[in-house]
């Protein structure tokens, strides 16, 4: 049976250090059931968040030699383990104890996207008619799990910390969606542009190539919600033309 | 002694997944302050790795479906021993709370005249299933925590419940932890409701993550609250088998819904070997019929494969008895075939089945357009819990309220696949409801100080015994034990040694030593899940013993026949005074006429 080193960040808000620890690796093992092994073998207070292991809750976030991942969905088979393989933290949240960050952060910022705001509905009995097509899109954007590696990717937070004026590529994916979504009256284009600094974002896709969901955040999401904020924002004959079309319709 | 911080809230909620936000959004809607405490983060609770659907009789697909035939779906299924009056409400309640939802947010598949898609699912005789791809549990959580937070509910994350307080005979607030620091807090309320979800870490193969711990069992039966159906345990009968570190691993339903076939290593569909008398007359002939009603004939009748949860975890138990297995010790799940019968197969399985797809590529390495998937039973989901009351989902104890998987009785001896969600979401604002209301009829009660301290000293213990027993040794043996005696086929003389094995792990609990300090400590957090993992091991094995009869989730080769007369009661475990579990036979009442003739009209 072969053993393998992992190298895993431990330590809590101030200091830390990376810890070596060996354990045997077995066919179809994932980064996941390493951490439980060590956890079980070794160090039974290393601290680390999961919950499903089958990257479906986003709970298991971390950078393996410095890319970001779920654990759960890294299998060991693609990994060098001729080296150590390091386990960290994301980077962009503060730390708070081994693998743990705090991404409290995240949920203060979701609060102060204006809420889902329905048109009326379409028919008698208080339901709406929607086709497929017309939902598509916003089905690929909720499928995302709220694991936050394209907010750890970001260099908007990472490098620049820019936490209090830019909400990052999750919160443009939930605004996207919300903006998207064929009942919705409300509009956020406005937050957008001068809360939530859409402008930030210079599109070098690298939330996009991190997803474990596959959305593609940059080209669906961002770059049509920027479109939406410079048609409502900096182009006033457009908008006016569109004013006249909503009118009409 | 300490005094610890108190947060009061009017209505304290435990467990934030569907069924516990559903349950704080209307307490809060009702205009009382409400506390949700979860585990986790907010948002990855178990509910979200629900996939194929919630069922609702909305009759979009096939407008022969209605309350009527969900209702006697779901008593069939359960075998008659649920609690008929739950089983109703469910039924007509269910259409109800999916639109809402659609209100709030949620994105489901579209119909091609726009409404909501239904799709097939095990024991349901219509398509009901509202569903979004196979990540329906996905939506259903996100759409009520997005919908919750601007609702004015505060949440507590991270944060663990040790124990429930009572005043009197009455539940007034619980004590629980924070997980970054340990450290101790009381929540004070008028009316609290568990909804902690079940049980499965008390097996070793299960769908349930490392939260399925039983808290909320094992809080309400300490609180003096009655245990109903402990015996009935669905194991699902398609987990993914291999790798053996994913072993477990749900495969959903909506695979067989989608036309997914069941074979042998002998390549033989051995789901037409054995059809249930009482589902003779709803099941296909043959695989042409079973094709036809998957791809929505309504003339044709189901698929073998969609029998009811039990029937097929028994046949693939069968199988690989048999020697009939595949080489990882299931048996073979084909979808990839239904290239036969449609063109763009390849295409139709991956927007059909997308978490399928990628779980199979990446955890397995295997291509589910091309390839048969292996697949076992998996521990998935417990019928039993606290015994409430149907409307209100009042427990024995007052004040007490629990929904959920937690909460016992609308899915009697086994579950159809479809019914957790739509249950959640029925019973959790059912448990909102009436918990604001008992909180706006009652005052805060008073913490007994001295309760709280012995308590929180208890919890403490494993940090005081150097050199004592690992915790998560411990827990392995515990899910060894049950897997091995308490499982998908019981015997007398298993059950008796399971119940001597327990026992034994009992004493090596009182034992637990944890090394490193309490900040975010996991090893102290599964030292205190044994207690839990241990009364709900107990109460499932004393009920099985109890039950001398195969019914549903419950299976016992000693006794391999459905007995009538074990149809008339539910048994029940309670706590008796000198802290020993006490079994009882709780008679079922008599349905009143109309749901009889309900019942006789679907046939």
């Amino acid at each position: 049976m072969a053993r393998a080193t992992f190298s895993i960040r431990r330590g809590g808000r101030e200091t830390a250090e990376l810890v070596d620890y060996q354990t045997d690796v077995t066919e179809g093992m994932v980064v996941l059931d390493a951490v439980h092994q060590i956890q079980a073998e070794s160090a039974p207070d290393l601290a680390c968040r999961w919950n499903c292991k089958a990257g479906k809750c986003g709970s298991c976030s971390a950078e393996i030699n410095g890319m970001p991942r779920l654990m759960c969905m890294t299998r060991l088979d693609t990994i060098d383990l001729t080296q150590k393989v390091t386990i960290e933290p994301m980077r962009a949240f503060p730390p708070v104890k081994d693998l743990i960050t705090d991404v409290s952060w995240n949920y203060e910022v979701k609060k102060r996207i204006k809420k889902f705001k329905p048109r009326k509905p379409d028919a008698e009995d208080g339901t709406w008619r929607i086709q497929q097509e017309d939902v598509d899109r916003v089905q690929e954007f909720r499928k995302c799990i709220e694991c936050y590696l394209c907010q750890d990717v970001c260099h908007v937070l990472r490098d620049h910390a820019k936490h209090q004026e830019f909400i990052g590529p999750r919160f443009l994916v939930y605004s996207a969606a919300l903006e998207m979504h064929p009942l919705d009256t409300e509009d956020r284009t406005g937050d957008l542009k001068d809360l939530f600094g859409i402008g930030y974002c210079n599109i070098t896709k690298c939330c996009t190539k991190v997803c474990p969901e596959h959305i593609t955040i940059t080209d669906n999401a961002i770059i049509p919600l920027k479109e939406r904020v410079v048609d409502e924002h900096y182009d006033p004959i457009g908008k006016l033309v569109k004013l006249f079309r909503k009118e009409k319709g | 002694m300490t005094d610890y911080p108190i947060f009061e809230h009017d209505v304290i909620v435990i467990g934030a997944g569907g069924a516990g936000l559903r349950a704080a959004i209307e307490a809060s809607a009702n205009g009382v302050s409400v506390g949700l405490i979860c585990k986790s983060l907010l948002g990855k609770a178990h509910t979200v790795m629900a996939e194929g659907g919630m069922a609702a009789a909305m009759g979009n697909v096939d407008d022969r479906d209605n309350w009527k035939v969900h209702f006697s779906d779901t008593m069939r299924g359960g075998q008659y021993v649920n609690n008929w009056r739950m089983a109703e409400l469910h039924a007509k309640e269910a259409p109800d709370r999916v639109r809402e939802l659609e209100a709030w947010g949620a994105v489901f598949d579209r119909t091609k005249d726009g409404k909501i898609l239904q799709r097939n699912f095990g024991g349901h005789r219509y398509p009901r299933l509202a569903h979004v791809g196979d990540r329906t549990g996905l939506e259903l959580i996100r759409t009520l925590q997005d919908h919750g937070v601007h609702q004015g509910i505060e949440v507590y994350m991270e944060v663990t419940v040790v124990s429930l307080l009572k005043d009197g005979g009455r539940v007034i607030g619980c004590l629980a932890y924070e997980r970054e620091h340990g450290r101790f807090r009381v929540f004070k309320c008028k009316a609290l409701v568990l909804a902690t979800g079940g049980i499965g870490r008390a097996y070793k193969i299960t769908s349930n993550s490392w939260e399925g711990t039983g808290d909320g069992h094992a809080l309400a039966y300490d609180a003096g609250a009655e245990l109903i159906d402990m015996e009935f345990i669905q194991f699902h009968p398609t987990g993914m088998v291999w790798p053996p570190s994913v072993r477990g691993i749900l495969v959903t339903e909506g695979v067989r819904g989608e036309g997914g076939i069941l074979k042998n290593n002998e390549g033989r569909r051995f789901m037409f070997d054995d059809i249930p008398d009482n589902y003779k007359n709803q099941t296909a002939s043959d695989p042409e019929e079973g094709w036809r009603y998957v791809q929505g004939d309504k003339n044709a009748n189901r698929p073998p494969e969609l029998l009811t949860r039990d029937h097929v975890a028994r046949c693939i138990n069968r199988e690989v008895k048999a020697g009939r297995g595949s080489p990882h010790g299931g048996v073979y799940l084909d979808i990839a075939w239904i290239k036969e019968k449609l063109p763009n197969s390849v295409e139709h399985i991956k927007k059909k089945l997308p978490s399928m797809y990628h779980q199979f590529m990446q955890l397995a390495n295997l291509d589910i357009t091309t390839t048969p998937m292996e697949v076992g039973p998996t521990t998935h989901y417990v019928m039993g819990g606290v015994r409430v009351d149907a409307d209100t989902q009042e427990s024995s104890v007052p004040g007490l309220f629990a929904a959920g998987e937690c909460a016992a009785g609308i899915n009697g001896a086994n579950r159809l696949g479809g019914n957790s969600l739509s249950d959640l979401i029925v019973f959790g604002k059912r448990a909102g409801e009436y918990a604001a209301k008992f909180a706006q009829e009652n005052q805060a009660g008073t913490i007994n100080k001295d309760e709280v301290a012995a308590k929180a000293k208890a919890a403490l213990q494993p940090f005081e015994r150097e050199g004592g027993e690992n915790p998560y040794a411990i827990q392995h043996d515990l899910q060894e034990l049950m897997q091995a005696n308490v499982g998908i086929v019981r015997t007398q003389d298993e059950m008796v040694e399971a119940l001597n094995g327990l026992d034994l792990l009992r004493n090596r609990s009182a034992k637990t030593f944890v090394p490193g300090n309490i900040d975010f400590n996991p090893g102290w957090h599964t030292a205190l899940d044994l207690h839990n993992l241990l009364i709900v091991a107990e109460a499932i094995t004393l009920s099985a013993i109890e039950r001398q009869e195969s019914r549903g989730g419950h299976f016992r080769d000693d006794f391999p026949e459905k007995d009538p007369a074990f149809a008339k009661f539910n048994f029940a475990v309670k706590k008796t005074e000198d802290g020993a579990m006490s079994v009882s036979r709780i008679p079922i009442p008599e349905m009143p006429d109309e749901l009889k003739q309900v019942i006789e009209e679907m046939g």
